[in-house]
């Protein structure tokens, strides 16, 4: 124990099953839940859709809100639901001194002009000129700013005025890797106390769709669990909306506050390109994990090969995998952020959520270690170890 | 031989190796002697129609290969062109062995393969039309374009570097807190060295139009070079650019241990979000200020350290004010005694890079003696009284230079580097 480990005093949750830990941990541990999908929307693809969400709750101020589209919204809304639990919220001097890194792809466009502009360039002569006509005419100003990536951050600063910094990693998963490993990292080494660290992704608009099938990822069959979509149509991924904020805190800041400890942030691991199952095995090798048996939250994304992968390699280290978007859904940079909530709710309960499908394994005894992992669908992948505070 | 740690007992962080590309050139050499030439590199832009346009400049990069090829080529072009340059000075072989921190513009599928997948496919209509397209056509190339961890991984593969690679957007402060990264994870003792890049390829139709519908550009078409004019009174927005920037971040000890050349010294980064409004600053600059207050601390200098400033200054009626109103804040009186110029002034803003390429101009100027000037300063902003090194480049001995970042969305980064360590 020392008086830089790295706590998790803070979890913002927010996906199709619900918002907050409360919700999501009694429909994880719940023997049937089911999970809540919408089939018809965006058909030939299935999404887990939002759940109703009252913005006001985070976003007090309407001008705010109509500053942002869905995705800023419900990032600055997940972060507002991590700082509140964290006791931090609305505490002037802990929010000017806290640091902030946010994982996050780009924003919204706007389908409607996208949708004219495409039918249009059917007649024109010269579909440069055209896009420069209509682009000049069609476009919204605070549309541009709803779809710039730091804008969640930004967001987030003037919502909830955390402004000690700022930054903004790109990435998909391997971003949400990234900020939490840096944020933690910068803790253990002082050179930040409390941070805000997370992200969230909004699926329901077909240009995040197109991202991932440009690469055929998204699955097409009937819904599945995420480890049992390799025979169906398509690439197995089923993707969610949602969002996961989490408030990491050196122990002293913790302990000097009095703030809760849900759990301990230990070792990250980290890779770049394209991690085959023998790193996978490594990776969790360098968390250096006590005897088990041990959970794993597991962030697979249910694209087919990397997630045959990743089971096996979980398998192989002795690990007791939950795949939770078989019940939220890929929620792309969140995955990872969402994982480490996830473990740090199960360690913090002593236990861990039901199996999510026949091939998950009961687990026994208490929960006080579990493994957050998340392995990109195209590339890069990392795992961390959360054990009691 | 002076110590390997600094004031805070931290490892120095010394730079083996700098690389450039902007609308001026490739490399440092021809960057260098044009920007103090006081030549600027903004001209009519040709890549695509300008039709319906309120801008029709830029500082286009259009002399590379992937020029016109789309945000995410040319973007890790630049990147890796700056890149091998700064990895070829400090002398490191093919396998790099630190992390890579990239700075870059968020990704978009382009215009040009929406209208390409569109024409792909008769199925249905709009987005849904797309997304038959995109299924039944499995483009990989068109896949890895959209894609935002896509360019670091490739750059990562192409120059060895170690980890997983961050790429990271705080928008016109990119490139600063790219090097910050960097500085940060040396000093954690994580690694020897780092690389920092920023690249920005993103100057598109739709990015010119953006920025138009902000008021954020210059419509001085008719005499491009002259349309980037920081603390000037007549000054009316900035002008859209490209560029790429590269530094071999290491930390003093192991640069000396294998003999490398010290370029300098990257001594203090400071940091602070704004929560004011999206694109504006809060009116007392707090944060700006701030953000200075914190590089200088963490530099462990005060304000007699600092000789001079390579402003962000962008040319935009609210960006050069604040800017002022910061630096006055923080050096008082003495403000008028530091020199502050732009390089703004001839290459235009190159956005998600103009940190790493200032940067790079930072250290040209502490190793050269010279100061390039603000160039285009023929009316002065009565407001704002700096000496702002106008139109012509000045010798000046050099020790410490502070690099100024602000952007969108609060974003405020500064650098402080100096010429040898302390």
């Amino acid at each position: 124990m020392s008086a830089r480990d790295v706590v998790i005093t803070g979890i913002g949750l927010v996906s199709s099953l619900g918002e907050g830990t409360e919700q999501h941990w009694q429909q994880l541990t719940s023997a049937d839940a089911e999970p809540r999908i919408d089939r018809e929307r965006f058909s030939p693809y299935t999404i887990h859709p939002l759940p109703q969400l009252d913005w006001g709750q985070q976003i007090p101020k309407r001008s705010d809100q109509r500053q942002m589209e869905t995705w800023q919204r419900l990032g600055t809304y997940s972060a507002g639901l991590a700082l509140d639990d964290a006791g931090m919220k609305g505490d002037e001097a802990l929010c000017a001194t806290m640091d902030m890194i946010v994982a996050a792809g780009g924003g919204e466009r706007d389908t409607t002009v996208d949708t004219s502009i495409l039918q249009q360039s059917q007649d024109s002569s010269d579909v440069d000129v055209l896009l420069n006509d209509r682009l000049t005419t069609d476009l919204r100003p605070t549309l541009f700013l709803a779809q710039l990536s730091n804008l969640l951050a930004g967001n987030i600063s003037i919502v909830h005025k955390v402004t000690g910094s700022s930054r903004t990693f790109m990435g998909e998963e391997g971003a949400g890797v990234s900020a939490i490993s840096t944020a933690a990292a910068r803790i253990r080494a002082g050179q930040s106390t409390h941070s805000l660290v997370g992200a969230a992704f909004q699926t329901e608009h077909p240009d995040m769709l197109l991202n991932y099938e440009l690469g055929g990822y998204l699955h097409r069959g009937d819904w599945a669990p995420v480890w049992n979509r390799g025979d169906a149509p398509g690439g197995g991924v089923v993707t969610g909306s949602g969002g996961a904020f989490l408030v990491l805190e050196s122990r002293e800041h913790a302990q000097a506050r009095g703030a809760k400890i849900y759990a301990v942030l230990g070792r990250v691991a980290a890779a770049g390109a394209s991690p085959d199952e023998e790193q996978m095995v490594a990776m969790l090798g360098e968390l250096d994990l006590p005897e088990g048996p041990h959970l794993a939250i597991a962030g697979a994304s249910g694209a087919n090969a990397v997630t045959a992968s990743e089971r096996s390699a979980l398998n192989k280290a002795g690990l007791s995998a939950r795949g939770f978007s078989t019940l939220t859904g890929h929620l792309k940079e969140a995955q990872f952020p969402f994982a480490v909530a996830l473990a740090a709710l199960a360690v913090s309960h002593h236990a861990a959520p039901a199996p999510l499908d026949e091939g998950e394994a009961p687990l026994a005894g208490a929960v006080d270690m579990a493994v957050a992992t998340s392995f990109g669908y195209r590339r890069f992948g990392g795992v961390a170890a959360v054990g009691r505070a | 031989m002076t110590s390997s740690v600094d004031h805070l007992g931290r490892p120095i962080v010394a730079v083996t190796g700098l690389g450039v590309v902007t609308s001026l050139g490739v490399g440092k050499a021809d960057n260098w002697a044009a920007l103090t030439a006081g030549k600027s590199g903004i001209h009519p832009i040709t890549r695509f129609p300008t039709d319906h346009l309120r801008t029709t400049i830029g500082g286009m990069v259009d002399f590379l290969p992937s020029s016109g090829r789309g945000t995410a080529a040319l973007t890790r072009e630049l990147a890796e062109t700056a890149a091998a340059e700064a990895i070829e000075q400090a002398g490191i072989g093919k396998t790099f062995g630190g992390p890579l921190f990239l700075a870059s513009p968020p990704i978009e599928i382009e215009w040009a393969d929406r209208f390409t997948l569109y024409n792909a496919s008769e199925d249905g209509d709009g987005y849904a039309r797309l997304l038959a397209a995109a299924r039944s056509r499995n483009d990989r190339s068109l896949f890895e374009a959209s894609q935002f961890g896509q360019i670091a991984d490739s750059l990562s593969e192409r120059f060895g570097t170690r980890g997983l690679p961050v790429t990271l957007s705080t928008a016109c402060a990119s490139g600063a807190t790219a090097i910050q990264l960097g500085v940060e994870a040396i000093r954690r003792g994580e690694c020897d060295r780092a690389l920092a890049i920023g690249a920005d390829g993103s100057a598109t139709a739709e990015a010119l139009i953006r920025f138009s519908l902000l008021s954020a550009l210059s419509t001085n078409n008719d005499t491009p070079e002259r349309a980037s004019k920081p603390f000037s009174r007549d000054r009316d927005g900035f002008v859209l650019a490209e560029g790429g920037a590269a530094l071999v971040l290491e930390s003093l000890e192991s640069a000396r241990a294998r003999g490398a050349k010290i370029l300098g010294i990257m001594q203090g980064c400071g940091e602070r979000a704004d929560d004011f409004h999206r694109t504006r600053s809060k009116p007392d600059g707090s944060p700006a200020i701030a953000a200075v207050k914190a590089a200088l601390d963490d530099a462990g200098y005060g304000i007699d350290a600092i000789d001079y400033v390579n402003a962000h200054g962008t040319s935009t009626p609210e960006n050069d004010k604040m800017e002022h109103l910061s630096l006055s804040t923080v050096f008082g009186e003495r403000i008028k005694s530091i020199p502050v110029s732009s390089n703004k002034s001839m290459i235009g803003h190159t956005l998600s890079a103009a940190g790493a390429v200032e940067a790079v101009f930072s250290f040209l100027t502490m190793q050269n003696g010279v100061l390039p000037p603000t160039i285009n300063y023929d009316q002065p902003d009565p407001a704002i009284d700096l000496d702002v090194v106008p139109n012509v480049k000045r010798a000046a001995d050099v020790r410490a230079v502070l690099s100024n970042s602000f952007g969108f969305g609060g974003q405020n980064a500064c650098l402080v580097m100096a010429r040898e360590p302390a």
